[in-house]
Parts: structure tokens; C-alpha cells; sequence
């Protein structure tokens, strides 16, 4: 997208806006929309940015505990322990008893979540640019702000969910959270719904949430460049682009907390919900 | 939305992820932190051990020195006791063989006064016998006054 192309206002506004939020997409497209359009469409930027973040978490992970240090802890491996014990004593705190998939699971979710969600603070029109230049028409930097992602991450936590709730409360345990939750034992019906909503609710609104400060976060972003790009015409510059600065500036600054407190959220309900999941059913 | 293909490849990736992240970081990294632990514990009640055996190490001490002053004056008094018997017995020894010696010696004493008054009485035997003859002027046969010399004699 080029600069006379928000300089043109109106309907290019919202070219400039509908191009940084379309995905480079592979296989079944829509060649127009450039939408995914059958099941087989690869969200090329989303996969490829999520998969480096995470080959940058295992690499990390591999140098630190190729050369682990009990006794005097150092830089890099000071800073993964930091992360490691917070995670420890959120498990600790929130989860009851014992399951050793829950710890590196929560680490995992409020890692990765967080290096895909710092893919926002990046410049918004940085990496889009740089890739125009070797030649990739559509790039959405953040993952995060791809619902297959955030739908991906609270899916697997739902099936895990479901599978600990079988596992711990068995399987008619389960049926009778579903019988007779919350309302007792004279309103089955109403139980069923309730209770079938209520877990549908948990990995809907983990994907949900993220997705949608992600994108909020991304399109405030987006608005805040446009001030310099479409207002910034001649004398009018002086005035609108330090505004621009100023308001980047505060908008990075605040997202920097929404993407810790929504990575935070996202690992926090995860491990709330597997622990609902590990309470046998006399609990309820 | 539709479910697409990145979907189900983004579960495929999480999962991959979550178990590398086990595998490679939260493994070796959380095990750490427990071995860590444990050996600061180990530490901290080794030394809690070592302070402990030092107090009771200087309680021994304490009651070994005390035990053997103890003993020390126990050996002193026998000593001392020992030391007043050898002396009483070294007195009582010395103080017999002194009567012994000076019972020897007024035996000694007496002999020799009985000789000394036979040897004066035969002096004086003599003498008598020597002042008798001067008086008398002439000789006296000795042998045939004997009787009445030795008579003379035992009346000194």
C-alpha cells in the first residue's frame, strides 16, 4: 500500500485498513476477498509467524537447559527461571492437585500467547512494507489476531477439558454434572442447557477475547497511522504527525499491558478450567 | 468463520509446541529448581546439624572437663590421705625403733655402770687391800684374807 494510496482518503482509508487485516492466504481463497474460502485455505503470515515464535521458544528452551546452571543462575537463565516460577506459583496457587501437564502447558499458552501478541507492537506497517518489496501482496503479522489461532489454543484446552473431566469425574460423573448442575435434580432440562452453554462458554470466550483485543489492539494501530498517513498533507504535517508520535507512543505503552494481561488471562482460565475439570463431581 | 485447514494446523502446532516446551524447557528446567531446592534445604538442616552437634560436642567437653577436675581432686585427697598414713606409719616406725634404741642404750648404760662398779668395786678391793696393808705395816697374805676382802668387797 502505497502513501498517495492513504493520501486519497476515503474508500482508500478503508482499502489501507481491509488490506493490513487480510492474510496472506494459500489453497481454497476466494480470489477477490483473498477470505478463506473451503477447508483447505492456509493462513500462510499466521502460521509462519506462529511457528517462528515458537521455534524461538524451543530454542531458547533448548540453549537454556543445554547449559543449566543449578548452583549460580545467569542472564538468559535467570530470566526463564523468573518466567517459570511465576507460572509455578500461578499452578500452585490456582490448580488442585497434581498433574504434570498443566505447568508446561500454562507456560507454553502465556509464552507463546505473549511473543504473538508482541508481533502488534512491531510498527504496523513495517513488516506489511517489507514484505511488498519481496513480493507477498497480503501480511497479518499478529497470530494472534487470526481466529484459527486463539480458536486452535482454546480448542485444544477444551478437548483437554473434556478428556480430564471423563478422566477424573468419569463418565457418568460427567453426565451428571450435565443432569444436574447447577439447578438440582427437578430441572434436568434446564440443567442440560445451562450447563451445556456454560462449557461452551469457556473455550468460546478464550478464543474470543484474545482475538478481539488482539484485533481491537491492531486496529487502533492502524488508526493511529492512518493520522499520519491521510491527514499529514503539506503545512497540516507539523501538527498531525507528532500527534501521531504521541499517540503510538500511548497506545504502545497501555498495549503493552493488554497483551501481558490477555497471555496472563489466557494461562490463568486454563488452568482454572482444567482444575474445574480435576474437582470430582461431589463438589458440585 | 470457517474451519480451515490453518486451524487445524495451528492445534498440530500448539500441541507439538506444548510437548517441546515439556520436553526440552519445563523438564530439565523444573527439575532444577527441585534439585535446587532440595539441596539449599539439605544445606540449611546441615547446617542446623552441624550447629547442633557443635552445642552438644561443647556440652560433652564441658562434662568431661568437669568429670575429670573431679577426678583430679579425688586423686589429690587420696594422695594427700596416702601421704598422712606413710607419715603416721614413718612416725610410729621411728618413734619405736627410737624406744627400741634408747632401751639399748639404758641397757648399754647399765652394763656398763655394773662393770664400771665391779671394775671401782675391785679397785677399791685394791685399794682397801693396799690401805689395810699400810695400816696394818706389814704384808697380808692375800690369800689367806681373802675371805674377809671379798667379804669387804661385797659390802661396797
Amino acid at each position: 500500500m502505497s502513501e498517495a494510496a492513504h493520501n486519497s482518503g476515503g474508500s482508500s482509508t478503508v482499502e489501507y485498513i481491509q488490506h493490513h487485516l487480510t492474510n496472506l492466504c494459500a489453497g481454497d481463497c476466494d480470489p477477490v476477498t483473498h477470505q478463506a474460502a473451503g477447508f483447505w485455505a492456509f493462513h500462510l503470515d499466521t502460521m509462519f509467524f506462529s511457528y517462528l515464535l515458537a521455534a524461538l521458544i524451543v530454542f531458547v528452551g533448548w540453549r537454556v537447559s543445554a547449559r543449566l546452571n543449578p548452583g549460580v543462575p545467569s542472564g538468559l537463565q535467570n530470566f526463564v527461571e523468573m518466567i517459570l516460577d511465576f507460572v509455578r506459583t500461578q499452578v500452585k496457587d490456582t490448580f488442585p492437585g497434581h498433574n504434570p501437564l498443566i505447568a508446561p502447558l500454562a507456560l507454553t499458552i502465556f509464552v507463546w500467547v505473549w511473543l504473538m501478541n508482541f508481533m502488534d507492537l512491531i510498527p504496523v506497517d513495517l513488516l506489511p512494507a517489507i514484505a511488498a518489496v519481496i513480493g507477498i501482496p497480503y501480511l497479518k503479522v499478529v497470530p494472534t489476531t487470526d481466529l484459527s489461532t486463539t480458536l486452535a489454543m482454546s480448542l485444544t484446552v477444551f478437548a483437554l477439558i473434556i478428556f480430564y473431566s471423563l478422566k477424573v469425574k468419569g463418565p457418568v460423573g460427567y453426565l451428571k454434572m450435565f443432569l444436574f448442575h447447577p439447578f438440582g435434580k427437578f430441572f434436568v432440562p434446564v440443567n442440560i442447557v445451562m450447563t451445556a452453554i456454560e462449557e461452551l462458554a469457556k473455550p468460546l470466550s478464550l478464543a474470543l477475547r484474545l482475538f478481539g483485543n488482539l484485533f481491537a489492539g491492531e486496529l487502533v494501530f492502524l488508526l493511529i497511522a492512518l493520522i499520519g498517513g491521510t491527514l499529514a498533507v503539506g503545512a497540516a504535517a507539523a501538527f498531525w504527525f507528532p500527534l501521531q508520535v504521541i499517540l503510538d507512543l500511548g497506545w504502545l505503552i497501555f498495549h503493552l499491558l493488554v497483551i501481558t494481561l490477555q497471555a496472563f488471562i489466557f494461562m490463568v482460565l486454563t488452568i482454572v478450567y482444567l482444575g474445574m475439570a480435576h474437582t470430582s463431581a461431589d463438589d458440585h | 468463520m470457517n474451519i480451515t485447514a490453518t486451524l487445524i494446523a495451528q492445534i498440530i502446532a500448539f500441541a507439538l509446541l506444548i510437548w517441546f516446551v515439556n520436553k526440552v524447557l519445563w523438564g530439565p528446567m523444573s527439575k532444577m529448581l527441585d534439585d535446587r531446592q532440595k539441596r539449599i534445604a539439605d544445606g540449611l538442616a546441615a547446617a542446623e546439624k552441624g550447629k547442633h552437634d557443635l552445642e552438644l560436642a561443647e556440652k560433652r567437653a564441658k562434662e568431661e572437663l568437669q568429670q575429670a577436675k573431679a577426678k583430679a581432686a579425688e586423686i589429690i585427697a587420696q594422695a594427700e590421705k596416702r601421704s598422712n598414713t606413710i607419715l603416721e606409719e614413718a612416725r610410729g616406725n621411728a618413734r619405736t625403733e627410737g624406744d627400741r634404741m634408747i632401751a639399748a642404750a639404758q641397757a648399754e648404760i647399765e652394763r656398763e655402770a655394773h662393770r664400771v662398779k665391779e671394775e671401782l668395786r675391785r679397785q677399791v678391793a685394791a685399794v682397801a687391800v693396799a690401805g689395810a696393808s699400810k695400816i696394818l705395816k706389814r704384808e697380808i697374805d692375800a690369800k689367806a684374807h681373802s675371805n674377809i676382802l671379798n667379804d669387804i668387797i661385797a659390802q661396797i
